[in-house]
């Protein structure tokens, strides 16, 4: 869609049928990708204005930085292999194989649970190690920005566990095509997000 | 042409009939249900909010005549009446509301794109505002803090609310978002894919414009209130200091340090600011459509309509700082946001002209719509008027949180939208309901709003040139306020009482009518857009029956010479239409297709 072409149509002057107008709707796919797009804008939204917001934060006198833990270089790349999974499950899916299916997809969603729960563990740590939440404002972003993308991570879950019942009960990959390629695209978005954050949260 | 429309392929196989009153009724997942029970739960909100208004207009014309109305209620009410009324009143009937109900019968679709997700959208704003209405039950009340919540005040004893108060509204905001996020991807998708064909972008009425900017400007910036609350909410609950700095309360040092207060208003404002534009460009795409239907007319410079949405949406969010010109922020911002508020002045006036032109030598039919169309006109320009005066840094200064700024911001975002919304039920009634209203009590009803909306608001511009400050319970004995402000005072609360009880009339003419009205024409008003093409009155569920309607032309084909009436409907074949308007397709061959 061309929007300066769009928006510089007379309609008072075309009329009937138009063709070549895209009457299929503005984008040639399909609605709930569209809605997956527009619903990753706003994440990064939300997910930006907590970044400005933690820069304005960090020049005030009393920031005290946190050195983020080695055991997050860990979670990373249990981060990564869930959303190499996802792809290699997307794959699988697009050629209208289903060999593999199984192990890659349940794969992607097993690490993914893992990485929640090695995030949840580092969170043990720090806590053990006195860093509390509410001691410094660059904990409590800590806490706030990890705990944000957990829980997206969470609803990720969710649906790729609706996904997974459907699977399971139908057996036929073609089901969850859609589902299984929206969703990797909801994971690869989602690992872009921790590695731009990681990156913050260790370079400050 | 082999040539299957988006809209049909889907929603055949996915309709969800409902079988039982409960799913038709309650649990429903047809749009215009939804519509409704959107609409009917902001009216009842926006009800609390007139009553907890009047109740402070009380306070402020006659001074401790109300026993309840002390100092920690005033707050209360102020805050609650905004909050409820920015919102839970207007965003939630515009968007949710009209929404619902426009989007897909303007477009030719048989419900929305995902209609679970709308009915989730629905049922999870009315959590929100049981989470609301919550906050006047818990101990300590609702929060008194002013609808902008800035901290540190917020959350410090002397503020009513400080406790329960406060959390109730940060959670409800925030379950809020989700609620609008959920609908708002709704109308944006449905808009985008499932328009019905030959329904072009151009094709598609202003109300559908507007819905559609609108609803992108809150899905972009509600997540930044969303991000406030959170912060907010673990300040308040886990000790945290993102916004709190260090502070003393009562004598006594609180656990607070460092914290950036003015964090919090930028965050609020980025939300804010958008917001007043998300109430007022769905009222500027209806207000379009009913000028247009009743002075027989096209709307006048259509495309720059869509241009001046579009412009005004995306200045919009660079804007926000000129509500924080007094908060010690660095100097030269102002300069930048004093500039970039001029501008958006530049598409807003636009829009006013074009208004005017629409009516220039229109066959103008008196109806009560147009009645509160053209007050809008009024209220508008007044109240944009005192948004330039106010958009200068050097001028806004001493104006700053005195009546002067209630003045501007209701007039223009209170009254402006309200009389839209007033205008589009009248206008749509007759589709939504199967009858028509009264017309005298409707028009009756246009003169006292109209007319005390001035009453009330024309003199708050004295009061703040004068320095009346705004908020404060009482005025107390100063210098520089005379004892005549008290008076001007006393006749706004009388005007506010008589408007507040006048909506009665309002009430009882769309209840009463629904029984006692006369039977409606499927169009009354001789409307071009789908929504009045419908085979059925009320539509039904499913909207268009067995068949999906085709678009030939836009919305606006009225006044047309040699037409069997005076317009021609959006879905009338070029076949059927007049030589006219035939005519026309000759001029342009490339954009007609062989099939018509």
């Amino acid at each position: 869609m061309s929007l300066i072409k769009t928006v510089t149509e007379k309609p008072w002057e075309r009329k009937g049928v138009i063709g070549g107008m895209e009457p299929e709707g503005t984008f040639d796919t399909e609605a709930e990708r569209v809605a997956l797009t527009f619903f990753l804008v706003i994440a990064t939204v939300i997910f930006s204005l907590f970044m400005v917001s933690y820069y304005i934060r960090m020049e005030l006198p009393d920031w005290e930085p946190l050195s983020e833990p080695a055991q997050l270089w860990f979670n990373t790349g249990l981060l990564v292999a869930s959303s190499m999974f996802f792809q290699w499950a997307r794959n699988i899916v697009s050629r209208g194989d289903s060999k593999n299916l199984y192990t890659s997809f349940f794969g992607a969603g097993v690490l993914a649970l893992l990485f929640i729960v090695a995030q949840l563990v580092t969170w043990n740590h720090l806590q053990a190690g006195g860093f509390y939440l509410s001691s410094n404002p660059a904990n409590a972003f800590y806490y706030l920005l990890t705990g944000l993308h957990a829980l997206h991570l969470a609803g990720g879950l969710w649906v790729w566990s609706k996904s997974a019942i459907r699977l399971v009960s139908s057996g036929e990959p073609e089901d969850i095509r859609l589902s299984i390629e929206l969703c990797s695209v909801y994971w690869h978005f989602l690992l872009l997000v921790w590695i731009v954050m990681f990156a913050v949260l260790s370079n400050t | 042409m082999a040539y299957v429309p988006l809209a049909d392929q889907d929603q055949e196989m996915e309709m969800h009939h409902p079988h039982s009153w409960v799913e038709k009724y309650v649990w429903s997942q047809d749009h215009k249900v939804i519509a409704i029970q959107y609409g009917g739960l902001a009216v009842l909100t926006g009800i609390v909010g007139l009553v907890l208004s009047l109740l402070f207009r009380l306070q402020l014309g006659f001074p401790e005549s109300v026993d309840f109305v002390d100092p920690n209620f005033y707050y209360q009410a102020v805050t609650m009446h905004g909050m409820i009324m920015v919102v839970y009143f207007l965003t939630a009937l515009f968007l949710g509301g009209f929404g619902n109900y426009m989007v897909p019968l303007m477009l030719g679709a048989r419900d929305m794109v995902f209609p679970f997700l709308n009915m989730m959208s629905v049922w999870t704003f009315l959590i929100s505002v049981i989470i609301l209405m919550a906050s006047f039950f818990v101990g300590g009340g609702p929060t008194g803090a002013g609808w902008t919540l800035y901290p540190p005040q917020t959350t410090m004893a002397g503020t009513p609310g400080h406790d329960a108060g406060i959390i109730l509204m940060l959670v409800s905001l925030a379950v809020f978002v989700v609620a609008f996020t959920m609908g708002g991807l709704n109308y944006v998708v449905t808009i985008l894919q499932y328009r019905c064909r030959g329904m072009t972008l151009m094709r598609m009425p202003l109300t559908i414009w507007g819905i559609f900017v609108a609803t992108v400007l809150g899905l972009f910036a509600f997540p930044a209130l969303l991000v406030a609350c959170i912060m907010m909410m673990f300040d308040t609950l886990l000790g945290t200091s993102f916004f709190m700095p260090a502070v003393i309360e009562s004598g006594s040092p609180l656990d607070y340090e460092g914290g950036s207060p003015i964090l919090f208003q930028h965050l609020f404002w980025f939300f804010g600011h958008p917001e007043v534009y998300i109430v007022a460009l769905p009222a500027f795409g209806l207000v379009s459509d009913v000028l247009s239907v009743h002075a027989r007319k096209n709307i006048f410079g259509y495309r720059m309509m869509v241009w001046a949405i579009i412009a005004i949406g995306g200045l919009s969010f660079i804007v926000w700082a000129h509500h924080m010109y007094v908060s010690g922020m660095n100097p030269y911002f102002g300069f930048f946001f004093a500039t970039t508020t001029l501008i958006i002045a530049v598409p807003t006036a636009l829009k006013v002209y074009n208004w005017l032109l629409t009516l220039w030598e229109g066959d103008i039919r008196l109806n009560a719509p147009m009645y509160f169309a053209i007050g809008f006109i009024f209220t508008f320009i007044h109240g944009g008027l005192t948004g330039l005066f106010l958009g200068n840094v050097v001028i806004d200064l001493p104006l700053s949180d005195t009546y002067f700024v209630v003045a501007h911001f209701h007039l223009v975002m209170g009254v402006s939208p309200i009389l839209v919304l007033f205008a589009a039920i009248y206008h749509w009634y007759p589709k939504l309901s199967g009858r028509m209203y009264n017309e005298t009590m409707a028009k009756a009803h246009f003169w006292i709003t109209f007319l005390g909306a001035y009453a009330i608001y024309l003199p708050m511009h004295y009061l703040g040139f004068l320095g009346v400050p705004r908020r404060y319970y009482a005025l107390g004995s100063t210098d520089f306020i005379p004892a005549s402000a008290q008076e001007l005072n006393s006749s706004i609360t009388i005007a506010a009482l008589i408007v507040g009880t006048a909506q009665i009339l309002f009430f009882i003419n769309i209840i009463g009518s629904l029984k006692w009205g006369k039977k409606a024409d499927p169009n009354p008003w001789g409307a071009a857009s789908l929504e009045w093409q419908t085979p059925d009155t009320p539509p039904k569920h499913g909207n268009w029956g067995d068949e999906l309607p085709t678009v030939y032309r836009w919305a606006y084909d009225y006044s047309v010479p040699g037409a069997h009436e005076d317009f021609i409907p959006q879905n009338t074949p070029e076949s059927a239409a007049p030589a006219a308007s035939n005519d026309q397709i000759d001029s342009d061959k490339d954009s007609t297709l062989a099939d018509v």
